[in-house]
């Protein structure tokens, strides 16, 4: 059992950061839930914490008093991952947020774990770095990247968070503090603990430095945005492109639908929306040349595929006035409805047609609004189950439903419960039922060899 | 309605250096777009045209590169364009360049409707507008938000079908709403008329691919001070520039960030002194 946190625990955490330790009433709302909706708890109390000594000092007195901790970056996360299911302490690590080093030798950025995501990529930028890992959420800490393994747009040419992650120093749950990787560039030195603790989401260790890895700014990119007459038509092009040996660095697919929410949502007009169904796809490369031959190429391949047209977004006004309304995406769907859910499913990219067609079956079944967006170039697909004007209880039995039915045809086609918001709490069941016994219980046991006590954000991903 | 839009080549990026001992922009290597405030115009032209009927012609001074910029208004949906280009037009200020697209104008034809961006990014003078319809002796308005043909319905079906290129304004007037001193101010204007838009006004559409490819080389005209009415060459070029650049600079950054670590009352002290010492608080 867990201890319930008492005065003198408090006092014992003052010690280790005094001024940044809130309890009770001290503690925002906020604290109690992150972007997920329907799921609150408080924790008991709040360390916002400044060095990896003072992570070291408090994991140290958790567990030495079987005080459960749940570790906290911008609160962005989509599957109630930062949540402390179990109260004890929530350990926020958003003023650990300094750029430590960029060593351009062995081009790596070191930081710590609160830095956002578009400060990282904004300095790297700067330097003519590129951090190319860009998931929607900008505001994102990189602590809450790793933990989660995000993705982003970008995936498609460049890969996700593990694939930028050198090195990452760790406090195990008794507060030893352990460097896992490094500043190398190639690794075959035991079993792979780095990358064990990127996803695992807060339930290993907790990350208090990574070194990330960087790669030249490419020195141009160029968008098009190729309007079709159906979703169909627009789906069924991009295998084609993936089957073409063009690399473009993201391919996303738009419907009108969520254009117009998200031009509602922005107050500002997207630059075409005659079309029902749009791919939006991007190169990049190191010259003038190379990215014109390439852009070339992918839109004569669209024209072929049924595109009506490609449009060129190649200016930063342009690329502005299109990628802010593909960002906001998520918030306008959001606010085009009173309560919605989530499902970040992954299947493998030659499916993604399949199962968006899939999709509009669910939502005839199960009468709900499911509109979407998502990487139609690496599989991951973002469908949003919309309560809408429903009740609160038909909306939860609709939602079962369709997860079920959308979770279940995925895995036929060989597909995973999460892309890149991770499993958290709210998807834990769906990834035991994927999974099977053998592969929860060999994630239950990584867990328990890491976390004997079980007090890192306990309750979560495969518990 | 037959509309020209004056647009203009400016470097692709803001950090565009300045070389420091000739004050003179350095454009090498430097990509080149269109003036972004030239979209606004451009597709004000373009809704015009598909709303009334008629057509979007494009005109730049530049030098031969600037053809760029025209293509990329044919790519948006413009029917042709213009290159005013000549080395004896180089130096101009915005008065001989002014000068230099007014007379391109009298040789390009009779236009209903001149649209120009609010100001470049690389000069911010916001004065070529206005003074190319002063030269041109037709009005003008600035800031504008908002243009439409004044009248009925029936008057604009008319207007429609009537677009002839007929720069006598035997049609009508345009109803346009304006920014001016802080106030919405809406008027009429007799065609032909020019009008320089605000920008955000509207979402530029993109340049067409298929458009792109289709774009004919005898679309796009190349004009020398040889073409022009007025031939004299001292009203072109440095020599018609009564403006004089003293000299040149980039504005200074502000690199001075600094960062207190200490403890919070410290950091807070040293926040409120700094403060102090330059007379905020």
């Amino acid at each position: 059992m867990y201890h319930k946190t008492d005065e003198n625990d408090i006092r014992a955490l003052r010690g280790i950061a005094p001024g940044r330790v809130f309890a009770g009433s001290e503690i925002g709302e906020d604290y109690g839930h992150d972007e997920l909706g329907g799921i609150s708890r408080m924790p008991e109390v709040l360390v916002r914490v400044l060095t990896t000594e003072e992570v070291s000092a408090v994991m140290a007195y958790a567990y030495a008093h079987d005080i459960p901790v749940t570790v906290r970056g911008a609160g962005t996360g989509l599957v109630g991952g930062c949540i402390a299911a179990e109260g004890g302490i929530l350990m926020e690590m958003t003023a650990m947020n300094r750029i430590l080093e960029l060593d351009e030798d062995n081009l790596t950025l070191t930081v710590q774990p609160g830095v956002l995501l578009m400060d990282l990529a904004a300095y790297a930028e700067e330097r003519d770095y590129f951090y190319p890992p860009d998931p929607g959420e900008k505001t994102a800490t990189i602590g809450g990247n790793i933990s989660t393994n995000a993705g982003g747009m970008r995936a498609v040419k460049y890969g996700v968070t593990r694939d930028y992650v050198r090195g990452l120093t760790v406090v195990l749950p008794d507060g030893e503090v352990v460097k896992l990787g490094g500043k190398v560039v190639k690794n075959s030195s035991g079993y792979a603990l780095k990358d064990l603790m990127i996803g695992s989401e807060g339930t290993l260790g907790v990350i208090t430095e990574a070194i990330l890895k960087l790669l030249p700014l490419p020195a141009l990119s160029v968008s098009l945005l190729a309007p079709f007459e159906t979703m169909e038509e627009a789906i069924e092009a991009v295998p084609a492109i993936i089957r073409s040996k063009a690399v473009p660095t993201a391919i996303e697919y738009l419907s009108r639908e969520t254009i117009l929410f998200a031009e509602e949502y922005l107050g500002k007009q997207f630059p075409d929306k005659s079309s029902d169904a749009y791919l939006l796809l991007t190169a990049d490369g190191s010259s003038r040349a190379a990215v014109d031959g390439e852009t070339e190429s992918l839109a004569e391949l669209c024209l072929s595929l049924g595109a009506k047209d490609v449009y060129i977004v190649d200016t930063e006004e342009r690329k502005g006035s299109v990628w802010t309304a593909r960002g906001a995406f998520l918030e306008a769907i959001k606010a085009s409805t009173t309560e919605m859910d989530e499902c970040d499913v992954v299947v493998p990219r030659s499916a993604v047609t399949e199962f968006i067609r899939y999709t509009k079956e669910v939502a005839a079944e199960t009468g709900l609004r499911l509109p979407g967006f998502g990487h139609a170039g690496d599989g991951n697909l973002h469908i949003y189950l919309c309560r809408d004007e429903l009740s609160r209880e038909e909306f939860e039995l609709r939602l079962a439903k369709a997860f079920d039915l959308l979770y279940g045809r995925a895995a036929e086609l060989g597909g995973l419960v999460s892309g890149e918001h991770g499993i958290g709490w709210a998807k834990k069941g769906y990834l035991a039922r994927q999974s099977g016994e053998r592969l929860i219980r060999l994630m239950a046991g990584i867990k328990a060899v890491f976390d004997p006590k079980n007090l890192l954000n306990p309750g979560k991903v495969c518990q | 309605m037959k509309i020209l839009a004056c647009v203009k080549q400016v470097p692709g990026t803001n950090k565009v250096e300045i070389d420091p001992v000739t004050g003179v922009l350095k454009r090498d290597g430097v990509s080149s777009k269109l003036n972004p405030y030239d979209l606004y115009s451009l597709e004000t032209g373009f809704q015009l045209a598909e709303k009334y009927g008629g057509e979007v012609y494009t005109l730049t001074m530049g030098p031969n590169q600037a053809k760029t910029a025209i293509r990329e208004t044919l790519a948006m949906g413009a029917a042709g364009g213009v290159v005013i280009s000549d080395r004896r037009l180089a130096g101009a200020d915005v008065l001989a360049t002014s000068y230099t697209l007014a007379q391109g104008v009298r040789s390009a034809g009779d236009f209903d409707l001149i649209l120009c961006g609010k100001q470049t990014t690389d000069g911010d003078t916001a004065q070529v507008g206005p003074e190319l319809a002063e030269h041109l002796g037709i009005p003008h308005v600035t800031n504008v938000l908002e243009v439409r043909l004044a009248g009925g319905a029936e008057e604009e079906e008319e207007a429609g079908a009537g677009a002839s290129g007929d720069m006598r304004g035997s049609y009508g007037k345009l109803l346009v709403r304006a920014l001016r001193d802080g106030l919405i101010v809406e008027q009429l204007v007799a065609m032909p008329c020019l009008l320089c838009m605000e920008d955000g006004v509207n979402t530029p559409r993109l340049p067409s691919y298929r458009r792109q490819k289709a774009i004919r080389e005898e679309q796009i005209g190349v004009m020398t001070l040889d073409d022009m009415k007025d031939r004299n060459e001292k009203a072109y070029g440095l020599s018609g520039s009564p403006t004089q650049v003293v000299r040149m600079f980039p504005p200074q950054k502000r690199e001075g960030k600094e960062i207190y670590d200490g403890p919070e009352e410290e950091s807070a002290d040293r926040i409120f002194g700094l403060l102090r010492e330059r007379k905020m608080i």
